[in-house]
């Protein structure tokens, strides 16, 4: 059996589950209570849960976060949202040099299974402030868990593992998804952090995509096929940890590798990804170079031409991985 | 001076000196070469802990700065794994990875100290909020100084914790100086405490030199939070003797300025009222003095058994296991 439901849905259905399976845990951001959330992810939680569970804060980005932090080491499970993954700029103290660092600095006396949930992208116009990705800074900061869902049943599924997980992790969620239906099971599995998830099979070639480049890659594959390229699209779900054995299986029997990202270029978290197969022992089963499609490397324009420009999009992927296919 | 009993001061005659001794042990172990990093000494501000932590009661929390051995001892830390961890031993609090500044004692509600100036600010109102959301008459703790003052997150937390009524004292030890700024010319406002009115909530300025006057004024802040009335700023006038850490110069103030606050000194103060008020005897008092000391010889002796931490244990230090990982 399964059931259609929105990503935004998902999301509010899995923290209505958790809070209902879990007295500890909590929702703090700004605009989640009556408001029902900026992009509408909350929207009747507050009345089905109360207002001392669903927290209305002020906006103070780097105050709801350390809240989170402290609320987390006295053993509560606060989830904070914030409200644009932009904003997390506002909070990074907390984040990086507090939630990240406090198991291991004081010597695993204490944990923090904070979730931090924040829509990140472009494509609604909102440009350079409120329209960033910002994955590879999180990524890189030793203590924190990233995960990055694609579709409305790893929305769920991910965000109910990062609440059973004792570590701080940041969901990151992708603000075109909210509203986009998915097939969906009648119950969210609990997803494993750090298992990534293969998407479509195929043999020609491997592209690893994260959150909506997913969903632009399997669209792209489906065109790829009719020119007879046979492609394999690896979700990784989870960017830190990073589920490298599934990535180097694919690469081994391909022998191509397309890595696409929305995030801006220099410095991204596909660096990192092509890193990781080039200093493997795959490395000797690649045919091609490795291939990164990325975002400009500019802050998101206004003008939507220019904003979808911008960002790899599903005939960049094409384009990139036939090149990549014909050409070696 | 009014002392409850004799009990009471015995026992914080013991945490100044403890906390005073522990430091010029610090001192002499780092001029030896023995000890390596850098600390922050509170020398001369011994009584605003000992004075505040006189109403700590089981499942109250505390955080900490990064001039913190003070609150460290006063919440009733071991003086020797204190002393290990600032030795970088394995049998330190954080296991020689945090050193003096990240020293914490969760297990009694220590949440630690923060080498980031305001870094505990939000994590105390955190503290509280969970506190209060399980229904409890605890309270947290929250020590920092006036350069924290100057900190978004301090104004982010006194926001909130003051909009939600949570059970928090905010404790500013007012040692005159951030580093190098003097308090005087940072704030407009005669007494820190003066800000309190901006949240709403009540402000009230101590001598910090003066230990029963310290216990009364936060006395009254704790009782009002564990009423369930909410958060207080309390100042604590003090002074640093010592330079900020080991690269201070001592070049914005003056030495007539430091020989002034010296003559304030809150042991000696205290100790002169408690044989002037017939509590205690010129030989008790000795007597209090010598058994600190032995204590913290005692400490030096078990940190410097302390075994090195090893790499392995560091490297799978980074992350809590998960419920999965720990079955495993």
């Amino acid at each position: 059996m399964s059931r259609t439901m929105t990503y935004a849905e998902a999301v509010r259905e899995a923290m209505a589950l958790a809070m209902t399976r879990d007295e500890r845990v909590f929702l703090m951001g700004e605009d989640v209570g009556i408001y029902g959330g900026a992009f509408g992810v909350e929207n009747d939680l507050y009345e089905r849960f109360g207002t001392d569970r669903v927290r209305d804060t002020t906006i103070s980005e780097l105050g709801i976060v350390g809240m989170g932090v402290g609320a987390a080491l006295m053993g509560m499970r606060p989830i904070v949202e914030i409200q644009f993954s932009d904003f997390t700029a506002q909070a990074m103290d907390q984040i990086v040099n507090q939630a990240a660092k406090l198991h291991f600095m004081v010597g695993g006396q204490a944990n923090v299974p904070l979730v931090i949930r924040a829509p990140g992208g472009s494509g609604t116009g909102a440009a350079a402030q409120h329209s960033q990705s910002l994955e590879a800074w999180f990524a890189h900061v030793p203590g924190l868990k990233v995960v990055m869902p694609s579709d409305a049943t790893d929305a769920a599924s991910l965000l109910l593992a990062a609440l059973n997980d004792p570590n701080p992790v940041i969901v990151l969620e992708h603000k075109l998804l909210y509203k986009q239906s998915f097939e969906v099971p009648d119950e969210f599995p609990v997803a494993r952090l750090g298992e990534g998830r293969k998407v479509t099979e195929g043999t020609d070639l491997t592209i690893v995509a994260t959150s909506i480049e997913v969903q632009r890659s399997v669209e792209a594959a489906k065109i790829l096929a009719e020119r007879g390229i046979s492609v394999e699209v690896i979700d990784p779900r989870t960017i830190r940890p990073l589920d490298t054995a599934l990535i180097l299986e694919s690469v081994e029997k391909t022998g191509r590798v397309l890595l696409v990202q929305e995030a801006a270029k220099f410095g991204g978290y596909m660096a990192e990804v092509s890193a990781t197969i080039t200093e493997s022992e795959v490395f000797g089963a690649l045919q091609a170079p490795v291939k990164r499609l990325c975002g400009l490397d500019v802050p998101i324009p206004y003008n939507p031409n220019l904003e979808r420009a911008a960002v790899p999009q599903v005939e960049d992927i094409v384009e990139a991985a036939a090149s990549l296919v014909e050409a070696w | 001076m009014a002392v409850t009993s004799k009990e009471l001061a015995t026992d914080a005659l013991r945490q100044m000196w403890q906390i005073r001794l522990f430091e010029e042990a610090v001192e002499d172990l780092y001029g030896r070469g023995m000890m390596h990093g850098t600390m922050h000494l509170s020398i001369g501000e011994e009584a605003v802990p000992v004075g505040a932590l006189r109403h700590f009661r089981e499942g109250d929390a505390l955080t900490s700065t990064h001039r913190g051995h003070g609150h460290c001892i006063a919440g009733g830390a071991d003086l020797g794994r204190m002393m290990a961890e600032l030795l970088a031993k394995d049998n330190g609090y954080c296991r020689g990875r945090g050193g003096s500044m990240h020293i914490a004692d969760v297990a009694t509600g220590n949440l630690g100290a923060n080498g980031i100036v305001g870094g505990g600010v939000p994590i105390a109102a955190g503290a509280a909020l969970s506190q209060k959301m399980r229904g409890t008459d605890n309270v947290t703790i929250c020590f920092h100084g006036d350069g924290s003052v100057g900190e978004g997150a301090w104004h982010e937390a006194l926001t909130l914790a003051s909009m939600w009524d949570l059970p928090v004292v905010f404790l500013c030890e007012n040692n005159q100086y951030g580093m190098s700024m003097p308090a005087s010319k940072a704030f407009k406002v005669e007494h820190i405490s003066e800000k309190a009115t901006a949240y709403g909530i009540p402000g009230e300025t101590v001598d910090g030199n003066d230990l029963e006057a310290v216990a009364e004024v936060v006395g009254r802040a704790v009782e009002r939070a564990r009423r369930g009335e909410g958060p207080t700023l309390v100042e604590a006038l003090t002074y640093r003797w010592r330079g900020h850490s080991k690269s201070d110069k001592n070049l914005y103030r003056t030495k007539a300025e430091i020989a002034e606050w010296r003559d304030r000194d809150p042991i000696a103060r205290y100790a002169h009222d408690l044989l002037e008020d017939e509590v205690l005897t010129q030989e008790e008092l000795d007597a209090i003095q010598a058994a600190a000391r032995q204590d913290i010889r005692d400490a030096v002796v078990f940190g410097t058994k302390g075994a090195e931490p090893t790499v392995e244990e560091m490297l799978a230090g980074v992350y809590a296991p998960t419920p999965e990982e720990v079955q495993a």
